[in-house]
């Protein structure tokens, strides 16, 4: 029976190609891993392991090459025909999408295997998928813990080897934090860069698909399945230049800058060490490293906690029970309105559509939802300047490693907090890509490398890199079989 | 006592003809079954974006330049939040501070000099659901037990033509109406049919004494869907209006419905306060930047619009205003009056043939007029007849009816076959004539007393023996002679 613990797409890939294994075999050693493990971790909200044998039968029956066969694991909130997609969401129990999302219809084209729909933030809104309105996951280093979120079920499903990477979703961090707080790789790619056709919005300006993996390389392999061009999102542009698989271990000729006004928001102890030690490694792998400062970065919490409520009070307002979804009867349009969204939806949504519908209304507007989008061009500028001196930022993926259960959930402010050098990537529309550098009281710890637009390859560069001479090992101990 | 003017500003929705919808490629076509012509974008499930459609905008563009409107370099699309069940998205797409049009100055001729009318903007915008209230009395809410949604017009294009307060009468408002429908129909880029709703007129109307500057309360004046009711609605509300004012009332800022079978004017609602629509710049599109090379093409395809066509005609043909106007209003109707003026050489003539007859008939069988049986050049070998004094007017007629029922047979065959050939042969009408008098002597003597005007009676008695065909001018002369 094949370890999936650590088992790499690449790895995966090379033992189909070998014949060593098949890939109806393959799925079915993941589907093991997930009833193994996932009735404590719950980072599936679906599986369908019918549907993925067969999947997997049909590409055997055809003879396959390239990543064909290799399982892939879905956030909920990309939708998938005929499958569930509930974005973890009460609202959406039971809705059953009639189309594929890009990013799902490019992972069926290159002959990846779904292994099923993975557990979330309810429409991706929180940073521990606590606020799941299904359960919440729990971390594979550590159950006790939080995976992060709002793609905790996608970071924790390639941790504990129930999916070898898989696809989630950025709009503050939501990728890049949970990959670091379970020790993977998380990669947010440049603001349209892969196609939002499909995926349930929460904010429609700063929403990414993005992979989860647990290398660079996987990563790089995964963003060069779902980055292309789609003339189903007027947003989207695809990649500038075709994804290229990294491979190089030294970091000769480049520059990468420091943004040490930034580091002086509280950061633990243990992961200010980590991080530190990070850079003078780059500085070792021969970059050339330098400060620099973000001035308005610290502005872009309340920036974004303006302009994604005010998006998503207006993307959320469709599920009013009319249509599709949850309906709660009630005597007349209006009451049923309300009863069907009280009911609906979890009290971190109602929170945010809350804030987004007081920051867009009349009189308000300018000061809050106009006022945040001056500070978001403050903070391109930031970015843009800082950019001529250097060829990427390093931060950070998050001030802490993983935060116990309830920890931060009953204090929002607290919660919101742990996205402070994550969102202002997003706010720029910039890719940031999350590497583990090491572990912290036996918890990972991410290092966030930030570059400019469409920069995704020398980002993958740099990443894999750093990597080599890391040689962090994501396998979580507490599921390690200890046997190859 | 003081004198009162009004002041009117009209909101124009016009339905663009277009082959799919706004944002999807959904047909754009009505009559279909309910529901046919949806789509998983206009029915707004998770995840679905919009794309704009092209040819809307270039549409939108052509009837701005119609309209005398500048084409600002930039134009956005925001979000206009709602909740209704015609609203899948619970927001309408449209254009709030940067339409697509803007600042136009439309010029309405006529005998007293015309008007103009400055265009405040024209922006493009998506049409909501049709809902229909089960058990409601004529078709509304209060009442009914149930309410059924129809997403066939969801999502199809609008434009939206927006008027300074120009207007000062309900006659302006709908000669204005009138010729900016037609100059919309002659860009092709909707039917305007006021019946079909592809052509909506809402009024804000106010009163204010002569001679100030400043603006009355005003109210809503929406459904009237001819433009018979739309100048009678907005001389009802003056009236309305004026009667208050006189008797030391207020006007209350309010929503009227005018009902054109009873004249009268309903409140629909009193405005407390403005809605607050929260309007926001929609994320999910780009900006439309129309380039010069673009415009420069859609003005150079414009057709002749109607009010140059009306000085064309008056002045080419020497027809009167009025007739111009009327002829040039329905292009296809100008058109078949141009080739008949061409070939019977005698404009006038032309002129009251397509008026007259031409125009009952094809109002009568609702046709364009170039899908008319009767083709310019039968009508004109008909009027040749006619002038060469072979049929006479009465006769002419029954000619017409025969062309327009037998589409294979000339004017010629038909006088031929019916007999209708015109009499003017002195010794047949004057047997007629004698007859006529022997058998009226009474009238005969009442003439030679004085009452000349029984001179009518005989010709006639006269016209009548000959069946119609006899040359009234020949019967003149005979009567003359023989009642000398």
């Amino acid at each position: 029976m094949i370890d999936t613990l650590g088992l790499t797409a690449e790895r995966a890939a090379a033992l189909l190609d070998a014949r060593e294994v098949t890939a109806e075999e393959l799925a079915g050693a993941y589907l093991a891993q997930i009833e193994r493990h996932d009735g404590e971790l719950h980072a599936f909200l679906h599986t369908h392991p019918e549907q993925t044998l067969e999947a997997a039968r049909a590409i055997d029956a055809r003879g396959r090459s390239g990543l064909q066969g290799v399982p892939v694991g879905l956030k909920d909130l990309l939708s998938t025909r005929g499958v569930p997609t509930t974005a973890g969401s009460r609202i959406l129990e039971g809705f059953l999408p009639i189309i594929d999302a890009d990013v799902v219809e490019s992972c069926r084209e290159a002959g990846l295997v779904s292994v099923g729909k993975l557990n979330m933030d309810e429409f991706a809104m929180g940073s521990s998928t606590e606020h799941s309105a299904f359960g919440p996951t729990r971390n594979p280093w550590d159950p006790r813990l939080v995976p992060g979120g709002s793609s905790g079920g996608s970071a924790a499903a390639v941790a504990a080897g129930m999916a070898p990477f898989s696809l989630g979703t950025d709009t503050g961090g939501s990728i890049r934090q949970p990959a670091a707080f379970c020790g993977i790789v998380g990669l947010k790619p440049t603001y349209g860069a892969v196609s939002r056709y499909g995926v349930v919005a929460f904010a429609s300006s700063l929403d990414q698909v993005g992979p989860f993996a647990l290398t660079v390389r996987d990563a790089a392999l995964l963003y060069s399945v779902i980055a292309r061009d789609d003339p189903r999102d007027s947003t989207n542009v695809g990649p500038r230049e075709p994804v290229s698989l990294p491979s190089g271990t030294s970091l000769a000729g480049l520059r990468i800058g420091v943004p040490t006004d930034q580091l002086a928001a509280g950061v633990d102890p243990g992961v200010r060490a980590l991080f530190d030690d990070t850079v003078a490694l780059c500085a070792a792998l021969g970059a050339e490293l330098g400060e620099t400062t973000l001035p308005h970065a610290s502005d872009g919490l309340a920036a974004y906690y303006l302009i994604a409520p005010s998006e998503a009070s207006a993307n959320l307002a469709r599920y009013d029970g009319v249509r599709y979804g949850l309906r709660v009867d009630a005597p007349d349009v209006h009451a049923m309105y309300e009863e069907t969204r009280r009911r609906g939806f979890g009290a971190e949504v109602k929170r945010r559509i809350m804030i987004g519908t007081y920051a867009l209304s009349a009189g308000y507007f300018d000061a809050y939802y106009g006022q945040a989008q001056r500070v978001r061009t403050l903070i391109c500028r930031d970015f843009a300047a800082a950019f001529e001196r250097f060829d990427a930022l390093v931060l950070p993926t998050a001030p802490s490693t993983a935060f116990a259960f309830g920890d931060k959930v009953d204090d929002p402010l607290a919660m919101y907090a742990n996205d402070v050098f994550t969102l202002p990537v997003n706010l720029a529309g910039l890719p940031g890509l999350s590497i583990p550098c090491g572990l912290s009281d036996g918890m990972p710890v991410g290092f966030q490398l930030i570059g400019p637009a469409f920069s995704e390859n020398r980002l993958l560069e740099i990443g894999h890199a750093l990597e080599q001479a890391i040689g962090f090992d994501a396998r979580p101990p507490r599921l390690s079989r200890g046997v190859a | 006592m003081t004198t009162y003017e009004a002041v009117i500003g009209l909101e124009i929705h016009v339905q663009l003809r277009t082959r799919t919808k706004m944002f999807c490629r959904c047909p754009n076509r009505f009559g279909d079954a309910p529901n046919a012509n949806v789509c998983s974008v206009c029915l707004a499930h998770p995840g679905m974006l919009p794309v704009a459609n092209g040819e809307a905008v270039r549409q939108a563009l052509r009837v701005g330049l119609a309209l005398g409107c500048r084409i600002p370099e930039r134009s956005k699309f925001d979000r206009k939040n709602y909740f209704y069940p015609d609203s899948p998205k619970a927001y309408q797409i449209s254009q709030y501070d940067q339409p697509l049009c803007a600042e136009g100055a439309f010029q309405v001729p006529g005998e007293d000099g015309g008007f103009v009318v400055g265009i405040t903007r024209a922006h493009l915008e998506e049409d909501a659901a049709k809902t229909i209230h089960v058990g409601g009395e004529a078709g509304r809410i209060a009442g009914s037990g149930s309410s059924i949604v129809d997403f066939n017009r969801a999502g199809t294009p609008l434009l939206e033509i927006v008027t300074e307060p120009d207007l000062r009468s309900g006659e302006h408002a709908r000669r204005f109406l009138t010729l900016l429908r037609a100059t919309i129909v002659a860009t092709g880029a909707s039917d305007c049919d006021m019946e079909k709703g592809t052509l909506r007129c809402d009024a804000n109307v106010s009163i204010r004494p002569v001679g100030s500057t400043g603006f009355g309360t005003k109210c809503e004046l929406k459904n009237m869907n001819s433009f018979r009711f739309l100048e009678r609605g907005i001389a009802a509300e003056i009236a309305r209006q004026t009667a208050l004012l006189e008797v030391g009332g207020r006007v209350t800022q309010a929503t009227l419905h005018y009902d054109p079978s009873s004249e009268s004017l309903t409140v629909l609602r009193t405005k407390e306060e403005a809605d607050d629509y929260r309007y926001f710049p929609e994320p999910d599109l780009l900006p439309v930047a129309p380039s010069p090379t673009l415009l420069e093409e859609l003005r150079a395809g414009l057709p002749e619009l109607p009010v140059a066509r009306i000085a064309r005609l008056r002045d080419t043909y020497g027809l009167p205003d009025a007739t111009a106007a009327t002829i040039a209003l329905t292009p296809s109707l100008a058109d078949y009056y141009e080739e008949l003026a061409a070939l019977t050489g005698d404009p006038r003539l032309a002129a009251n043939w397509t008026m007259g007859e031409l125009s009952a008939h094809l109002n009568a069988a609702s046709l364009e007029a170039a899908a008319s049986p009767v083709t310019p050049p039968r009508l004109a070998a008909l009027i040749a007849l006619t002038v060469a004094g072979t049929v006479g007017s009465n006769a002419a007629k029954t000619v017409f009816g025969e062309l327009v029922a037998d589409p294979a047979v000339d004017a010629a065959t038909i006088v031929e076959r019916l007999g209708l050939a015109q009499v003017d042969d002195a010794d047949e009408l004057g047997a007629i004539v004698d007859a006529v008098l022997a058998a009226n002597a009474a009238e005969v003597a009442a003439f030679r007393a004085g009452k000349v005007q029984l001179i009518g009676f005989f010709t006639g008695q006269v016209m009548r023996q000959s069946g119609g065909r006899a040359d009234p001018k020949v019967v003149q002369a005979l009567l003359n002679d023989r009642l000398r």
